[in-house]
């Protein structure tokens, strides 16, 4: 290599202007000042940490993730893989117990899934919050998304079948939640994707994504769950197969959080994994296909960006897709983080700055007042329906209650 | 005694001159020491800062090589705020002569300093940076010192001791009585105001400046001034010293120092009317970024902060008018016996490792002179700041649960740290956020270290030292220091000082990202701050 060839960096901390956006556009800064805010906690940071690790800063953890500085920074610099990765580096503190059950999602659905009824009677009691929140500060507030009797890959088992007949097949990363919780959005991603002449079929064992463990300090966990879950994908890749999800952050986690954090080379899947907003709406756009809705559906929907869609890039395709459905006021509303950030809000010394930094959202729903909200994240959706009594609904799901 | 009588007077404010103000102090003398810029502004601060083990000495100059290592465990115990115990490494790479090592470790082991052969890959786990195709690495006992805390603790401890320190004073004149040098006439840079100071002895510890100092007194030195220049990287690529085994050459030692790592030197006589305006070339530029790559692969790719160059004294010894014969060792002069002038020392050649033994040979003569009989305790007690070991021991005892900016703070200024009590949150905001530098820190510099403008604030606190070379902090500085002198307008062209020298080191290096900074604090400056 010619020495200072690419005037730029190798080291991409380095090219940070110190223009200080990605400070201003941090949600955690106006509401936590034990935040040092991105740009300190990131780049400049980076340099003191380089020279002794004793410079680590606890307070990296209030970090939400959401990856906003990212997009918004003019020089490239990846400041919040910056900030995870000297947390995973250098925070020698364990996961507590409530870390490892919040972000044991996988686990505690399997756990928790035969016993649905009795488990969502529970975690919804007010007694159990309580009990939730003054023995593992788990905030109060906070309900658990409730868990489902009957798992979306049981379903999907049982309908193999027919979607084999299709003739275009596509793979389908559920997550956690739609497998646990909500297989209702498995059902009508099918349900869209079979009215596109397309089947949908499962992949061979995925695993949790990982998030959740990254967040909380379980990269060891988290990467081995990426191993398998890279492994999988290319399976399916292999025999030629688009792979569709429905959860933003699962998306962007295993194809920029897999080789930037925890060094899994996702390189042979990344580009087959696409949001189904996406693949649906380049289906439609090149005329491969066509949707016909119902005539008689309205709806006035407001529909929130989630911050790693935003990071995507890809919260377009979500939004002129609800634009296509005759009969829909769409209202796209302001850029702004939501504040739950996955298990970040659920904690109880992270609720009040949680709650803040989605006040401006909650606030302009009010104003909006739509029939209800939408939005591609399942996490987004607890913290919206909880702070503004909307429902919120998925694209996918619009789509195919809209569909005649 | 009147006012301006002194027991001696020390011309030079480096490293040398505050070193001999502290010894001079703690024997008891009145001393009164003048600089004429501010401390630490010629060779002390542009330097590698490289707390040498003296392995790079043992072969040439066992006596050098021995004096290093003796003075790199008194600064390790005395200075222990200013010091980094990295260790170091002499790498052998292919195009090196292997048979170089057995000659060097034996030199070095001679020498009193200790020097362990390491296998390659070894070398390569104790330090990831090095260049992987090494074919051989001897472990010595280097590490870093940051030449102006060195520099600033000295002086602040000769002060501790009764000395008084006039910066921007030049010494303009010697009064002199006969045969006999009595004191200087001087003028002030800022006041621009003339004075008389008189002592027993004078001495003259100016570095390369102290050879028109000397003429002044009438006695001539015969200096050298060979200019070194040095590359300061963005961040720390290696966390050992890295030199090459090999007789010492050019661009062959990159040294760790606080957040960044610098590659130096190289080695060009310039002539004297240079010595107070050097300059990079860009055929430095390329040999430093050359060479250095052979040492850490990864400086090929490092973003670059800014160039430097220093000026070496060195002295040609006495028996050789052709200066030919150049010795890099300590130089101390008694003019008495050398050139018939009495009450007229120099102190010079040497090397920043050995300011406290020049300094005591200084003073060891002067008190022979004044015929004072006390014994130099400088190598046991520690500097102002040094009471304890570790930073870290400093910062948890201070604050519960410190901040980066308190860590760092810590760091700078060990022991001294307690004194920033100033825990509001204005105080504790920060300053230059490259190197975490608090409000409180820098408030504290200014009321206790001598600091009348922003470069030499810079020299006390690492302010505009990092990434960003002055973008975010210089204006709050100046900010600072415009309230504590109550005067806007000075801070406002002192502004304008600091932002040229920085960028003046950027210059050399200007292409990629310290393009793209350089650009956009000129923007900030320029169009919205219109300064």
């Amino acid at each position: 290599m010619t020495l200072q060839e690419y005037t730029a960096s190798a080291h991409n901390f380095e090219e940070c202007m110190k223009c200080t956006i990605c400070t201003a556009y941090c949600p955690v800064v106006p509401v936590n000042p034990r935040y040092p805010g991105p740009k300190q906690a990131g780049p400049d940071g980076e340099r003191l940490r380089l020279k002794d690790p004793y410079f680590f800063n606890k307070a990296l953890k209030y970090c939400l993730n959401c990856k906003r500085c990212e997009v918004v920074c003019p020089s490239g610099v990846k400041v919040a893989d910056i900030i995870q990765a000297a947390r995973i580096k250098y925070d020698r503190s364990k996961p507590k117990i409530r870390d490892r059950m919040l972000a044991g999602t996988d686990f505690m659905g399997t756990l928790a899934r035969p016993f649905a009824p009795i488990v969502n009677g529970m975690t919804g009691l007010g007694a159990t919050k309580a009990v939730l929140d003054a023995t593992l500060a788990i905030d109060r507030h906070r309900t658990f998304p409730k868990y489902s009797a009957h798992g979306f890959e049981g379903w999907l088992k049982r309908h193999a079948r027919e979607q084999a007949k299709f003739e275009r097949q596509v793979a389908y990363f559920h997550g956690c939640y739609v497998n646990y919780n909500f297989p209702q959005l498995g059902k009508d991603l099918v349900k869209v994707l079979n009215a596109l002449g397309v089947g949908v079929q499962l992949l061979e064992g995925e695993k949790c994504c990982g998030v959740a463990m990254i967040s909380n300090g379980m990269t060891r966990e988290a990467t081995r769950h990426a191993q398998h879950n890279v492994s999988v994908l290319q399976k399916a890749v292999d025999k030629g197969l688009t792979v569709v999800t429905t959860s933003s952050t699962c998306t962007f986690t295993i194809r920029d959080e897999y080789p930037e954090l925890l060094k899994v080379d996702n390189a042979g899947v990344r580009d087959a994994l696409v949001l189904a907003t996406r693949y649906i709406y380049q289906a439609l756009e090149s005329g491969a296909a066509t949707l016909r809705f119902r005539e008689d559906y309205h709806a006035r929907i407001a529909y929130h960006t989630p911050c790693h869609l935003e990071k995507l890039g890809w919260g377009l395709f979500s939004q002129e897709l609800l634009k296509m459905i005759p009969g829909v006021e769409f209202i796209l509303l302001d850029s702004n983080c939501c504040g739950i950030a996955g298990t970040y809000g659920f904690k109880k010394e992270n609720y009040e700055a949680s709650q803040a930094i989605g006040k401006p959202l909650f606030d302009q729903v009010e104003a909006v007042n739509p029939d209800f909200i939408a939005c591609d994240c399942e996490t987004c959706k607890w913290q919206l329906e909880m702070s503004t009594g909307y429902t919120v609904k998925h694209p996918i799901s619009i789509l195919a209650e809209a569909l005649a | 005694m009147k006012r301006n009588d002194y027991d001696v007077i020390i011309v030079g404010g480096g490293i040398t001159g505050a070193g001999t103000a502290r010894d001079c102090a703690m024997r008891g003398l009145k001393v009164l020491l003048v600089e004429r810029h501010d401390i630490a502004t010629g060779a002390t601060g542009r330097n590698h800062g490289l707390l040498h083990s003296g392995a790079r000495y043992a072969v040439t100059d066992q006596e050098s090589a021995n004096e290093c290592i003796r003075e790199n465990m008194i600064l390790r115990r005395i200075a222990s705020h200013c010091v980094d115990e990295t260790d170091g490494l002499f790498i052998t790479l292919p195009e090196d002569d292997l048979n170089y090592q057995a000659k060097f470790v034996e030199s070095c082991l001679a020498a009193g300093i200790s020097a362990e052969i390491l296998d390659p890959k070894e070398a390569l786990r104790m330090e990831p940076s090095v260049n992987p195709d090494l074919i051989g690495a001897v472990k010595v006992p280097d590490g870093s010192v940051d030449p102006f805390r060195l520099c600033a603790a000295n002086m602040l401890d000769a002060k501790l001791h009764g000395a008084q320190v006039l910066l921007y004073t030049e010494v303009t004149e010697f009064i002199k009585e006969g045969d006999m040098v009595k004191g200087i006439r001087t003028f002030n840079h800022q006041t621009h105001q003339s004075a008389e100071y008189y002592a027993a002895i004078t001495v003259n510890a100016a570095g390369i400046w102290g050879h028109h100092v000397a003429e002044m007194a009438g006695v001539p030195i015969g200096m050298y001034p060979a200019k070194g220049a040095l590359l300061i990287f963005a961040h720390r690529v290696n966390d050992v010293v890295i030199n090459r085994c090999r007789k010492p050459a050019n661009a062959d030692i990159l040294v760790p120092g606080d957040t960044v790592c610098v590659i130096g030197t190289t080695s060009t006589k310039i002539p004297f009317e240079e010595c107070d305006n050097v300059r990079v070339t860009p055929d430095e530029v390329n040999l430093l970024i050359e060479e250095g790559a052979k040492l850490a692969p990864a400086l090929a790719s490092t973003r670059i902060l800014r160039a430097y160059a220093g000026v070496r004294p060195l002295v040609s010894a006495d028996n050789d008018p052709t200066g030919r014969n150049i010795s890099r060792g300590i130089v101390c002069l008694d003019h008495e016996t050398r050139d018939g002038v009495k009450g007229f020392i120099s102190i010079t050649g040497g090397k920043l490792m050995t300011y406290r033994l020049m300094a005591e040979m200084a003073t060891d003569l002067v008190c022979r002179k004044l015929h004072v009989d006390k014994a130099c305790e400088t190598a046991t007690l520690p500097l102002p700041g040094s009471e304890r070991k570790s930073f870290k021991e400093v910062a948890e005892q201070i604050w519960e649960n410190p901040t980066t900016a308190q860590k760092a703070t810590a760091g700078r200024l060990g022991t001294g740290a307690a004194r920033i009590k100033d825990t509001s949150p204005l105080g504790q905001s920060l300053i230059c956020e490259c190197e975490e530098v608090s409000v409180g820190e820098i408030d504290a510099a200014i009321q206790r270290l001598d600091v009348s403008n922003l470069v030499d604030l810079r020299r006390r606190t690492r302010v505009g030292m990092g990434t960003c070379q002055g973008e975010l902090c210089g204006c709050r500085a100046a900010g600072l220091l415009a309230r504590a002198h109550g005067c806007t307008e000075r801070a406002r062209a002192d502004l304008k000082d600091f932002m040229t020298e920085r960028w003046k080191g950027m210059y050399p290096i200007g292409w990629g990202d310290a393009l793209r900074e350089a650009e956009y604090t000129q923007w900030v400056y320029k169009h919205v701050l219109g300064v």
